[in-house]
């Protein structure tokens, strides 16, 4: 395959953030009818290079050309208008208006000031059309599930400057970890669709987590790591292992290690137990014991109630029936302070709606838990304060490492780096952690796997909640399987115990 | 960039336009008074306008610093008006039945009566909000609006007028040559500061607005701390109340602080707290404050028309929201002023676009 001009070239890209070099000389290029996946840990600058790329941040050194004219766009409208498109994870459209609305909307043809509804409406069914979607254009976006939202949303990116025949139309398209939150079916969907576009000669940069899907779809990659370039490969040339050695720096078989230790390591006494605990719609009455030192992996689907027995414990939700003991003592579990008093701290899997407080600096978001149990009137000494933040700043590696830095400003996995700070500084006796892992990269999955079995040897017991079964299996004693709001089973784990015993019993709902 | 990095700490503090406007502000006066930043000593007391802009702004600054940590927590308060008519109603009601209006005992009890008539409507505020799950802005309408039937019921409708000494101290005396009331706002704001930085509540509070569920999980009891900052808002209006009827030496029910919420929810937002909730700054408030204390003053030294002045108010209040948004100054001025949008923004302007816009990665 003869290579043709690039038709986006990034040279020497430098972007600073007060304190931190954001990006330092890194080099990006894009070719006509490609899939590139820009790949990096969390922190590394991939978000950054694209919200320079964009026009979101400004640019503090380097250029950018586009089809050989240098450009810098000011913003991602003026970067839009130029050909360079972009769809963020969260879909950013009007789920009340209709799929033909949003595709056009903030660009409707018109004819003397008014919307020519009939030929938005031909317009955007020819696009979906085209594009090769089963979309009925004039219903409500909010009547399709998020996948196809998300489908609608490139749709829409990939539509620009078709109405009016103004803009130049999309040359190429950004797609920022559009998969996270689809299943394999829609992923299917997603990448058919990507597949099209780049026949039709779009360029696509790809970002995800999922090395899997990375392998699956794309041509052409780039690494970057802790802000600087790591090198360009044909996605071909390169295996996975090699992949995630470039990511990360190091290799990385510790991983393996943790499951034997886990395994081999003994628990305590009995630290929590449930008796017949439930809540109607959330979850069935359920029995559970965990004991110190234990780490108990709740397995199951999406929406079988994993959430929801952890929300229980930790008294977010009001349970219906049945009761909490934890220490010997039984526990009224009227608010979160209840579980909180008592030695249970809970991560949620929403970092950002139920975890951070983004306005406020790392330092304080790591104190607010503990600070919270000591109420307002008892301020956690200033030079305590420092030293404790500093003490799990360093320790977790958040970066950057500055406790003043505003923690919506954080990348993802430093962002679950500090709910985890937050909570250890309380030192609690029950950790519940709800996916932690969701939504960071390998490296940072990593550690926090680590961290839970170091936290486990020390005598914590942690309740461990994630989609990747790989993960439970990993770190566990004991694995709480759940379907359809019910705990149906609880497996000593071992080396008989494999993912695929996991998922018959998720199946059957049984015993064995 | 040629700017300097202390130029640029300079700028960047958050407390820089609001003192920049004011200074702007004061500075307009001059030419129409050239002594207006003189100060005399008649009688052993200062005169002069900027003790006046100090002393007739006291209420305001009152009012507007309880009205920062109920927005704080993402509330507001809008019964604030009224609660200054009540408490002002009571108190001098109280002090006119008096044999002798002088007594002292007479005057401290009538005082202790009117604040805690005040910290009742905030207690009634607080237990709609935190604890019935009602909308702030509509809690504290009743207040806002059935306070003033209340007030006119306590004073039956009249202007009640009392001759006391020791209450025209509190809004119209002097101590050590200034006018007393400054002495007072002094008080507040000073253990207002303490109270928020020195102990942990300015942090809980912060939380609580900035988000709540998030609060609720690691087990901050929003429910006390809303209430305890509608009953401290309450409680400064009270205070402000006394102020503007002892200043007076009467009470009226109907137009005692009219509109004074309007300029307290201006003032906390010129100082740079977000009406979204979290981040709150007293010191801006106070500055806030002064700024529309000095836009009034202003109006009449510049010889505004009595008709217009409303207008004028408000285009100077434009102007004001404008050179605070970083937004704007980029726009207007080139991005040296604008500061960095995305490193720090500030909280007014851009806290609801960095909440909507999509994860950013540092570093």
């Amino acid at each position: 395959m003869a290579e043709p001009l690039p038709v986006l070239e990034m040279t020497g890209i430098v972007k600073e953030f007060p304190g931190v070099r954001a990006l330092s000389g890194v080099d990006f290029r894009l070719f006509p009818g490609e899939i590139h996946a820009l790949l990096g840990e969390n922190g590394a600058g991939k978000s950054t290079l694209i919200k320079v790329l964009t026009g979101v941040h400004s640019l503090d050194g380097g250029t950018i050309t586009l089809n050989g004219t240098n450009v810098r766009f000011a913003s991602p409208s003026q970067a839009q208008q130029a050909g360079v498109s972009t769809v963020y994870q969260e879909v950013n459209l009007c789920p009340n208006l209709s799929v033909a609305e949003n595709i056009f909307i903030g660009r409707e043809p018109t004819r003397f000031g008014r919307i020519q509804w009939k030929r938005l409406r031909r317009e955007a069914a020819e696009l979906v059309d085209r594009l090769g979607l089963d979309i009925d254009v004039t219903a409500p976006l909010s009547s399709y599930p998020l996948a196809v939202q998300q489908l609608v949303a490139i749709v829409r990116s990939v539509g620009t400057g078709d109405a009016d025949g103004q803009g130049a139309g999309t040359k190429v398209l950004i797609l920022d970890e559009p998969t996270s939150s689809l299943d394999r079916d829609e992923v299917l969907e997603l990448f058919a669709l990507m597949r099209r576009l780049k026949d039709e000669g779009v360029a696509i940069l790809f970002v995800s987590h999922f090395l899997d899907q990375i392998y699956e779809v794309c041509d052409r990659m780039t690494v970057l790591r802790n802000g600087a370039l790591v090198g360009e490969h044909m996605v071909r040339d390169l295996d996975q292992v090699g992949l995630v050695q470039l990511m990360i720096g190091k290799a990385l078989d510790q991983l393996e290690e943790l499951h034997d230790q886990q395994l081999h390591s003994d628990v305590g006494e009995l630290l929590l137990k449930a008796d017949g605990l439930g809540r109607v719609g959330g979850i069935a009455p359920f029995d559970l014991e965990i004991k110190k030192g234990e780490v108990i992996g709740l397995a199951g689907l999406l929406g079988s109630g994993r959430t929801e027995l952890a929300r229980l414990l930790f008294g977010a939700d009001h349970p219906d029936s049945g009761r909490l003991t934890i220490g010997g003592k039984q526990v009224s579990m009227s608010a979160p302070n209840d579980a909180i008093a008592a030695g249970v701290a809970f991560c949620s899997e929403n970092r950002k709606t139920e975890g951070l407080v983004p306005d406020l600096t790392v330092r304080e978001n790591i104190i607010l838990a503990l600070q919270a149990t000591r109420g307002w009137t008892r301020p956690i000494p200033i030079a305590q304060r420092d030293e404790l933040v500093a003490k799990y700043i360093k320790a977790l590696d958040i970066r950057p490492a500055n406790p003043e830095a505003r923690v919506g400003q954080l990348s993802g996995g430093n962002q679950q780096k500090v709910l985890l700070a937050r909570w250890l500084i309380t030192q609690p006796k029950l950790l519940i952690l709800d996916e932690p892992t969701r939504g960071i990269d390998v490296g940072a999955k990593a550690e926090i796997q680590k961290l839970v079995v170091s936290l486990s040897e020390d005598g914590m017991a942690v309740l461990y909640i994630a989609a990747e079964l790989e993960e439970v299996l990993r770190l566990s004693h004991t694995i709480g399987v759940l379907r359809d709001r019910k705990l149906v089973a609880q497996l000593a784990n071992g080396p008989e115990i494999t993912t695929t015993r996991i998922l018959e019993t998720i199946a059957s709902g049984e015993h064995q | 960039m040629t700017t300097t990095p202390r130029w640029r700490a300079l700028t960047h503090h958050h407390l820089f336009w609001p003192v920049a406007v004011l200074v702007i502000l004061l500075l307009v006066n001059v030419p129409f008074t050239p002594d207006f930043f003189a100060i005399k000593m008649t009688d052993g007391h200062l005169y002069g306008s900027l003790v006046s802009i100090v002393l007739f702004g006291s209420p305001l600054i009152l009012v507007a610093v309880g009205m920062t940590l109920v927005i704080a927590t993402g509330g507001i308060d809008l019964s604030v008006g009224a609660v200054v008519a009540i408490t002002g109603a009571l108190t001098c009601s109280y002090i006119s039945d008096q044999a002798d209006q002088s007594a002292l005992s007479g005057v401290f009890l009538a005082l202790g009566i009117g604040l805690v008539a005040a910290i009742v409507c905030g207690l009634w505020n607080g237990f709609l909000v935190a604890r019935m799950g009602i909308q702030p802005i509509i809690a504290t309408l009743i207040i806002m609006v059935a306070g003033r039937g209340v007030a006119q019921l306590i004073t039956d409708g009249q202007i009640i007028t009392v001759n006391s000494e020791p209450y025209k101290l509190i809004g119209g005396g002097y101590w050590l040559t200034l006018p007393f009331s400054i002495f007072i706002v002094a008080a507040v704001v000073a253990v207002t500061v303490a109270i928020t930085r020195r102990t942990a509540l300015g942090l809980l509070v912060e939380s609580v607005g900035g988000n709540a569920e998030a609060s609720r999980l690691v087990g901050i009891r929003s429910m006390r701390i809303k209430i305890m900052v509608y009953v401290f808002c309450a409680l400064c209006a009270g205070i402000a109340g006394l102020m503007i009827s002892s200043n007076t030496s009467a009470a009226d029910g109907n137009n005692a602080g009219l509109w004074i919420e309007l300029d307290a929810i201006l003032a906390v937002v010129i100082g740079g707290t977000s009406l979204l909730g979290g981040r709150f700054s007293i010191g801006g408030t106070v500055v806030g404050a002064l700024v529309i204390q000095t836009l009034t003053t202003t109006i009449y030294t510049i010889g505004v028309p009595t008709q217009t002045n409303l207008v004028f108010k408000a285009a100077v209040v434009i102007i004001v929201c404008l050179m605070q948004s970083p937004k704007f100054r980029a726009k207007v001025f080139g991005a040296k002023f604008g500061g960095k949008q995305a490193a720090a923004p500030a909280p007014a302007e851009t806290a609801p676009a960095a909440e909507a816009s999509p994860k950013m990665e540092v570093s």
